[in-house]
């Protein structure tokens, strides 16, 4: 193999891996503040569709270089919208959190799919637009090898690893973020000491709204041009796995859904290997989910989820 | 008929009643907003599945791998453990009987069958088995591994299918020669795909409520499901029944696996992507407040639907995927019970008067 497809599979990697750092973030926000996000599937089909449907019209209003940014707009709101559902539900109603999310996944799949048929007139997906192009950094894009694979990307990668960073430093290093965490762990401890407990759930499943409607957005927004059935076909669940892997910390769930994007980046280029052509396609096929499950088994061992994770806060049971 | 008064007082029979009449109002309210006219489209749901006897046996047919794959996940979720992999365990189960059906055609129907249902069920077990193992040895969490060896089952079975089971030039394994149809009924409904497969699903069903309520090892495994720490405390095995319920999610998803292969399609092919029984089953455990005879109803109301909105997207022009709002909605009403508590208030109120006057 040579470098030039070297840097392309770092290239791929990045590409695969940026939605998943997106939703798997959203995810960490809800999961540290004690509720359970297994809707992100339908949070980001909710945020492909937005995408899709607000960039398309964006484009047709003739705001052809802004339209995918407004996709992504869209997308934000749209996937908040979305997770207001979850949070009523599982904060408000104290309904079982893991059957609100799975809620959120029905009503993504229906809602999107009909609004599809309902605003094309009957089409199985939305028209394809022109979503974002690589914007490669200069001087560091011309650097062999890292210069291609890491410098010449959507502005979308660039935004996902930034807020990786800014994820971390909000969780760990603010007064919000050590409120969000009390929360999730203990809150009735955070109660007594002055902390809207539910109002802070809220925030903590919004911004797991906004984040996992940024991650869909990215997929229709640089992969696809469209929204479809199987635009979103478990990239969600990877991403819940991405943030248990991680053990709910911005770092760990970026070096996850890398990991991923990786394997996926690996399925692609493999065939230019010679002795890949023995290996039968499905095992290929097969490497990112087990390679995940060996890598669990072998390294990671017993996760640590917030303590409070799935339980509905009731104060009168302090 | 104090027993019966006592049943219709409770309001647990009353609140998914409520939440489903709530659900279909919703579907309404969006099919009004998209300019449908939702009475001609519930009217074309229904019609399509009690129009014909051929159509309301292929309803039945559609409901017995939900009941299954429902059983499934609540039985998981009883003992504490969220099974997102019936998808997988299915596959696995329709790939063991696509191999013995084949691989052992020789023999009579009467062993080959059993033989192919069995070889299901166990292959099924011992698929979820895998993540309850890791659950159990490594303190793995079950919702990562179930999701990836869905995917690993799906590269699996295909490669099975494409490599030992293909009918040259075409993507899809040989005809399996024993079926498991139910034949008496087949010509009553017109020749409806039915199959013993919905018979071994209601004694599934059986199965599961007295295993969990009236022996030693269920009251176990709820008391894992319920506080695993208490139940470490009161000298419980956690691991064991952690693996042991996982085997036995995994066993029933893996029969529906045989069901849809020995009784309704008699082959296997190779597939794009899942079949998605294992993401119903969730959705069919959760209305069926994962007791083993609400599934059964949950999966009757959940095949019903599915299967009738095709009739409503062909006779009322309405997309199908609507029907996915109302289930969702169904769902968040009986899971927010709250919200239907408080539409009910008035009601309440109104016989708690009566009995004063």
């Amino acid at each position: 193999m040579d470098l030039l497809t070297l840097g392309q599979m770092l290239n791929t990697t990045l590409v695969f891996s940026t939605a998943l750092i997106f939703a798997a973030l959203g995810g960490i926000f809800s999961e540290r503040s004690g509720v359970v996000n297994i809707g992100l599937e339908g949070l980001m089909m909710f945020g492909a569709f937005a995408a899709a449907v607000g960039g398309y019209y964006a484009q047709d209003a003739g705001y052809e270089t802004m339209a995918p940014w407004i996709g992504v707009l869209c997308a934000m709101a749209v996937g908040m919208l979305g997770a207001l559902i979850h949070a009523v539900a599982s904060i408000t109603f104290k309904a079982d959190q893991t059957i609100s999310g799975t809620v959120i996944n029905f009503l993504a799949a229906g809602s999107t799919l009909y609004l599809v048929k309902l605003l094309f007139e009957g089409a199985g997906e939305t028209p394809l637009i022109d979503g974002f192009s690589k914007y490669p950094i200069p001087v560091l894009s011309k650097i062999p090898v890292i210069g291609p694979g890491l410098f010449n990307n959507y502005p979308t990668t660039y935004l996902a690893i930034i807020l990786v960073i800014v994820v971390y430093y909000l969780l760990f290093k603010t007064p919000f973020g050590l409120r969000l965490r009390a929360v999730g762990e203990h809150p009735s401890a955070a109660d007594t000491l002055g902390v809207n407990v539910n109002r802070m759930r809220y925030v903590g499943v919004m911004l797991s709204g906004m984040f996992a409607g940024i991650g869909g957005a990215t997929i229709t927004l640089t992969t696809t041009g469209t929204f479809a059935h199987n635009t979103i076909s478990g990239q969600g669940f990877i991403a819940i796995a991405a943030m248990i892997f991680g053990k709910w910390n911005p770092l760990g769930a970026f070096g996850a859904a890398v990991f991923f994007g990786f394997s996926q980046a690996i399925r692609n280029y493999v065939q230019l290997f010679g002795w890949s052509q023995s290996i039968p396609q499905e095992f290929i096929y097969m490497i990112p989910y087990v390679l995940t499950i060996i890598v669990l088994v072998s390294a990671v061992g017993r996760s640590s989820a917030p303590s409070a994770l799935g339980q509905p806060y009731d104060p009168s049971k302090r | 008929m104090y027993k019966l008064k006592k049943i219709f007082a409770t309001d647990s029979y009353i609140v998914p009643l409520v939440a489903i009449l709530l659900g279909f109002l919703v579907g309404a309210a969006v099919m009004l907003i998209g300019g449908y006219d939702p009475i001609a489209a519930y009217g074309a749901l229904f019609k399509r599945v009690f129009g014909s006897a051929y159509d309301f046996g292929e309803a039945i047919r559609e409901m017995t791998p939900l009941m299954l794959t429902g059983l499934s996940v609540a039985f998981a979720f009883r003992s504490g453990m969220f099974n997102i992999g019936a998808d997988g365990q299915v596959l696995i189960g329709m790939t063991a009987a696509s191999v013995i059906g084949i691989k052992l055609a020789g023999l009579p129907a009467f062993l080959l069958v059993p033989l192919a249902v069995i070889g299901a069920g166990l292959f099924g077990g011992m698929w979820a088995g895998i993540a309850g193992y890791l659950k159990a040895k490594r303190g793995i969490n079950e919702v990562i591994t179930t999701i990836m060896l869905n995917w690993v089952a799906l590269y699996l079975a295909n490669y099975i299918v494409r490599t030992f089971l293909l009918i040259p030039g075409q993507n899809r394994s040989e005809d399996i020669p024993a079926s498991m149809s139910l034949t008496f009924l087949n010509s009553i409904f017109d020749n409806a795909r039915l199959h013993w497969g919905t018979v071994i699903a209601l004694a599934a069903a059986v199965f599961f409520y007295i295993y969990l309520w009236k022996t030693k090892q269920g009251f176990e495994m709820r008391a894992v499901g319920l506080n695993s720490h208490a139940a470490e405390y009161a000298g419980m095995n956690v691991r064991r029944n952690v693996m042991k319920s996982m085997f036995i999610a995994g066993v029933f998803a893996g029969l529906a696996g045989a069901g849809e292969v020995l009784g309704v399609f008699h082959y296997q092919s190779v597939l794009a992507a899942s079949p998605g029984y294992g993401f119903d089953g969730i959705a069919v455990a959760l209305l069926g407040l994962t007791h083993p005879f609400g599934v059964i109803l949950a999966a009757i109301l959940y095949g019903m639907l599915t299967y009738g909105s095709a009739g409503m997207s062909f006779n009322a022009d309405v997309p199908p995927e609507l029907i996915r709002i109302v289930i969702g909605s169904i769902i968040f009403f009986i899971a927010a019970q709250g919200i239907v508590r408080w539409v009910l208030k008035p009601f309440y109120f109104k016989r708690k008067k009566e009995k004063v006057l």
